[in-house]
């Protein structure tokens, strides 16, 4: 019974802690911290044998799950994953679960803060499980108003204005992308039943498109309706400006699911539906693509090499490594491709990690400007430690599972577009010089006097880091298992995109 | 079919009792001591009729009293959503301490229920002389409402205002359609309508007459320009009046704009009442043009304007004018995917809409403020009251899965589906708009700092004060956060309802 319905447990499981935690009385903070362990617990646990169970040499959905939502509109609850999926699941499981104990220390409404933490966790998975378009819609517009109530009431000083930037300009991409599913939903037919359909699958069979769809004009324009409503979530250059607010002001955990995942629907998003729906918008804007990618690169790290904030500098650092993911990507070559997915893996921990350090070090010191640490190297050893496997994670040392990602990425690349891989590859460049010296800023140097009294990274805060820690160094030595997971279903992607 | 004058009375028996509950109201008001007690005659009467049409809306569909009025599904579907309105509304009022301090209630009710009566007959209304009429019964009815409490300045005012716009509305409207009778010899729709498509009447003349009568009607669902009432009269009003007024006349108002365009200057495509129908506008007279430019217009406005108001009743009111826009996208689409949608929309904004004025109404009955500052820390105070709030307010933005959200998805469907691409574009960059102001009631409630003191009212003090609500409060808010949450989740049964309903051509 879980078995056959195993998405919808992992997707659901997290509204069960819900409805416990509402009937809890606010003053029980313990009882809601354990019900929320729980309830990021099983999913992760029930994420195991998803991954033992996935059969990565099939090409097509697993763990399928199909019925009718509502019939008139021939809206569908289908649930499927791909090798695209099952690492975002997976990926969305762990983090979830590790970022509620690093919520422990959220000192207010913390009935309401785990509640829609939960509500969140069962948006994000949906969005990586639905295959009926209607309900990816759903599950990606329910993951927007936790974020905004957990942005706005336990962010930071600016909250208010950053909640609601986040909010309306993510709303404003969603409801393009609306008008688009209705646009395809009017426009396709499924040729096996005669009606319309928000079937994805469906969908991605060009037979299924109606003559208005065969239109260049019109797929262009549809395809950029989608593309805004991704490229905000990602998000790619001109439409970044609400993630440095975001970040900045969001609590750490927030911060770490911000960055860790909902990033990465922006990508999936792409992947999932513009590419195989409309793929020879995806050939036809495959340069375009590819030199967005370059811009959040350089962009991206030149200007986190500018800031003297901790958190924001990281929150840049994630539109310089989404880059990679999108230059991957626009390539349409295995090894890009791969490295695009192994890198929105890859960049959800490491960034995970580093805002979960970030946390760590401005819940003792009470700031974040890095011009204010200094030699706390000799203070945090331990600290120091988990901080540089992040940092060089970061920055693609080898052995480290940035590297891999972004290996593939320029070597998938390289052929196709020399000169904008040769102008990313100068990020690389940048990215080492800003991680380099932001560590030498914080850990080297003289011990500032006030610093001599600060407590060393407790258990909790080391048991939320060394899991991430640990799959960075797994996937940077064997990448195997998860290239594997994945590569057959980005390979039939390329075959569909460019047959 | 025209039926018999004994079974013609018979199909307007809903209207009978609401009739013979006007009466009974009056006249329980005089024998009983605490008058307050009329709300059971009100409220058994509403039920009963609700009960009486539920049982009508499969029934054969016909013309009664010489095609006075017609009783076919929609009209059913109509007057069950005016039925629930208004017994929603009297729950209301016996909740709110407004209403129970400074009217009289056996006026207070009977009005009520007069205006009730006249929005039924305007949406079975087949005659022009009989939706003037019946539009005027609802109008005068709500002129009373409006100005029901008499000591206060405010609500008086109001009431005058409402009576001279809608006086005015009302005497272009009656010119238009006397345009129209001297133009086409007819009073009676259908014949209006077959008389139009025959004789060559001058486009020109019936376009002003055309103009003229939705002036009427654009009073009535508060379409922009003629929407200048609005905020002033639902801040006047008493609450639940105000909550009465944004669903029910406005309901009517549509129900009333889709029978007279379409059955006047439409000309179905196929078989009338089919599943896939489709309208075609009379030639020379573009109305869905018009009409369309005139909703994007409406949304517009309503929610620019909206975006500056701190009076929550003003606030809503603008809102309540941006949703009328919406609705009207789908009068534009001709198709009945588009009028399906209007009706779904209809239903669920009476949820949706009533449960936002219902938390407008419960704070104001506690803390005795409109004003978006009494809203400050409601969230963590009054957790239930405001994730209620924040639930309704969801829904009318349109996020899923909220019925509102649903509505929103059936409209905008039906627009792309006739390919009004840039009326689409409109609306959902609209409900961007409209998640700012919305936002602004949520961020009072939870995001600005919370040890703000709760003002004026409520009991305790501090960090410990709350406010406990009355278990009418609390059913009415569950009842409706329910039915707003369902029709999100589970939409296929009111999407079967408001698809039958369009069966509304008497042949």
């Amino acid at each position: 019974m879980i078995i056959e319905h195993l998405l919808s447990w992992i997707t659901f499981f997290p509204l069960v802690g819900v409805i416990v935690i509402l009937f809890l009385p606010g003053t029980r903070v313990r009882a809601i911290h354990v019900v929320s362990v729980i309830a990021t617990a099983i999913p992760l646990l029930l994420s195991v044998p998803l991954l033992i169970g996935f059969n990565s040499g099939m090409g097509s959905f697993q763990f399928v799950e199909h019925t009718t939502w509502i019939p008139t509109f021939n809206i569908e609850y289908y649930m499927g994953v791909d090798g695209l999926s099952v690492p975002m699941v997976f990926l969305t499981a762990i983090l979830s679960f590790l970022c509620i104990f690093a919520s422990f220390g959220i000192d207010k409404l913390q009935k309401g803060y785990f509640a829609l933490f939960l509500i969140l966790e069962t948006g994000m998975m949906g969005v990586f499980c639905a295959l009926d378009f209607f309900l990816f819609y759903v599950f990606w517009e329910i993951v927007l108003f936790p974020m905004y109530f957990l942005i706005g009431i336990w962010g930071g000083p600016r909250r208010e204005y950053a909640a609601i930037k986040f909010f309306l300009y993510t709303l404003f991409g969603s409801v393009l992308m609306l008008l688009v599913i209705l646009a395809l939903y009017f426009n396709s037919v499924d040729p096996a039943t005669g009606k319309h359909t928000f079937n994805m699958v469906t969908l991605m069979d060009q037979r299924s498109h109606g003559p208005w769809l065969k239109n260049f004009d019109v797929r262009l324009i549809l395809y950029i309706g989608l593309y805004i409503g991704f490229a905000i979530k990602v998000p790619v250059f001109p439409f970044h400006t609400w993630l440095p607010d975001a970040h900045v002001e969001a609590p750490t955990a927030i911060s770490v699911i911000l960055a860790g995942v909902l990033l990465k629907m922006g990508t999936y998003g792409l992947l999932r539906v513009s590419y195989p729906i409309l793929p020879d918008m995806a050939v036809y804007t495959s340069l375009f693509l590819a030199v967005m990618g370059m811009i959040n690169i350089v962009y991206g790290a030149l200007v986190s090499m500018a800031q003297k904030d901790f958190k924001k500098l990281i929150a840049y650092s994630s539109i310089s490594h989404m880059g990679y993911v999108l230059l991957g990507m626009s390539v349409l070559t295995d090894q890009g491709m791969n490295g695009a997915v192994l890198q929105m893996f890859s960049h959800g921990v490491i960034t995970g990690m580093l805002f979960l350090l970030v946390g760590v070090i401005y819940d003792r010191a009470h700031h974040r400007d890095l011009d204010g640490f200094g030699g706390l190297a000799s203070q945090m050893p331990v600290y120091a430690g988990i901080t540089s496997v992040a940092f060089m994670g970061a920055l693609g040392l080898p052995g480290l599972s940035g590297f891999i990602a972004e290996a593939l990425v320029f070597i998938g690349a390289f052929n196709v577009y020399r000169v904008i891989t040769i102008i990313s590859a100068t990020g690389v460049i940048i990215t080492a010089a800003y991680i380099l010296w932001t560590y030498q800023r914080v850990f080297f140097g003289s011990l500032a006097e006030k610093y001599k009294t600060l407590p060393e990274i407790t258990t909790r805060e080391l048991f939320t880091l060394v899991p991430l820690a640990i799959i960075v160094i797994i996937i940077g030595v064997y990448p195997m298992p998860i290239l594997n997971i994945m590569s057959t279903t980005l390979h039939n992607l390329i075959l569909v995109v460019k047959p | 079919m025209e039926p018999s004058l004994i079974r013609a009375i018979a199909a307007i028996w809903p209207e009978i009792l609401i009739t013979a509950t006007i009466i009974a109201v009056t006249i329980v008001g005089l024998l009983v001591k605490d008058k307050r007690d009329v709300v059971g005659p009100a409220l058994l009467g509403l039920a009963c009729a609700a009960g009486i049409e539920a049982s009508f809306f499969f029934f054969q569909k016909w013309s009664l009293f010489y095609g006075m009025v017609a009783m076919d599904p929609l009209s059913a579907f109509f007057k069950m959503v005016f039925f629930l309105a208004a017994f929603l509304v009297v729950l209301f009022s016996m909740a709110s301490k407004e209403v129970s301090q400074s009217v009289s209630p056996e006026e207070y009710y009977a009005s009520l229920l007069g205006a009730t009566l006249g929005m039924c007959l305007l949406a079975s209304s087949l005659n022009l002389i009989m939706i003037y009429i019946s539009l005027e019964l609802t109008s005068i009815a709500s002129y009373i409402l409006t100005a029901s409490m008499r000591e206060s300045r405010r609500s008086s005012e109001a009431g005058l205002k409402y009576s001279l716009y809608g006086a005015v509305a009302s005497g272009v409207m009656i010119y238009g359609m006397s345009l129209l009778y001297g133009m086409t010899g007819s009073l009676d729709l259908t014949e209006i309508g077959t008389k139009l498509q025959g004789v060559s009447v001058p486009p020109q003349g019936l376009i002003l007459a055309l103009m003229f009568v939705l002036v009427g009607f654009g009073f009535k669902i508060s379409m922009v320009p003629f929407h200048m009432w609005a905020p002033d009269v639902y801040e006047g009003a008493p609450l639940p009046i105000t909550a009465f007024l944004s669903v029910g006349p406005k309901a009517a108002g549509f129900a009333v704009l889709i029978r007279f365009l379409y059955t006047a200057f439409a000309v179905p495509w196929a078989s009338p009442g089919a599943a896939q129908g489709q309208w075609f506008y009379l030639s020379g007279i573009d109305w869905p043009d018009t009409l369309a430019w005139l909703a994007a217009l409406t949304m517009t406005v309503g929610n620019l304007a909206a975006i500056a108001q701190t009076n929550l009743k003003r606030l809503l009111a603008y809102s309540s004018i941006a949703q009328a826009g919406y609705m009207l996208v789908g009068v534009v689409c001709l198709s009945s995917s588009g009028l399906e949608a209007v009706l779904f929309y209809v239903a669920v904004y009476l949820f949706m809409n009533l449960g936002a004025f219902l938390v407008v109404m419960v704070v104001k009955n506690h803390l005795e403020t409109e004003e978006m500052e009494g809203y400050r820390g409601l969230g963590v105070r009054v957790p239930f009251l405001a994730a209620g709030m924040t639930i309704f307010l969801f829904a009318l933005t349109g996020i899923p899965p909220l019925s509102g959200f649903f509505g929103k998805v059936l409209l905008f469907g039906a627009l792309i589906k006739e390919e009004i691409y840039w009326l689409a574009v409109v609306g959902v960059l609209n409900s961007v708009v409209s998640l700012y102001y919305y936002a602004g009631i949520l961020k009072k409630m939870y995001l600005e700092d919370q040890r703000f003191p709760l003002p004026l009212g409520g009991e305790g003090k501090g960090e410990e004060a709350t406010l406990h609500l009355s278990l009418l409060e609390t059913g009415l808010l569950i009842a409706l956060l329910a039915l707003t949450i369902l029709f999100g989740l589970w939409p296929t049964p009111l999407m079967e309802l408001t698809s039958f309903s369009l069966n509304f051509f008497v042949l």
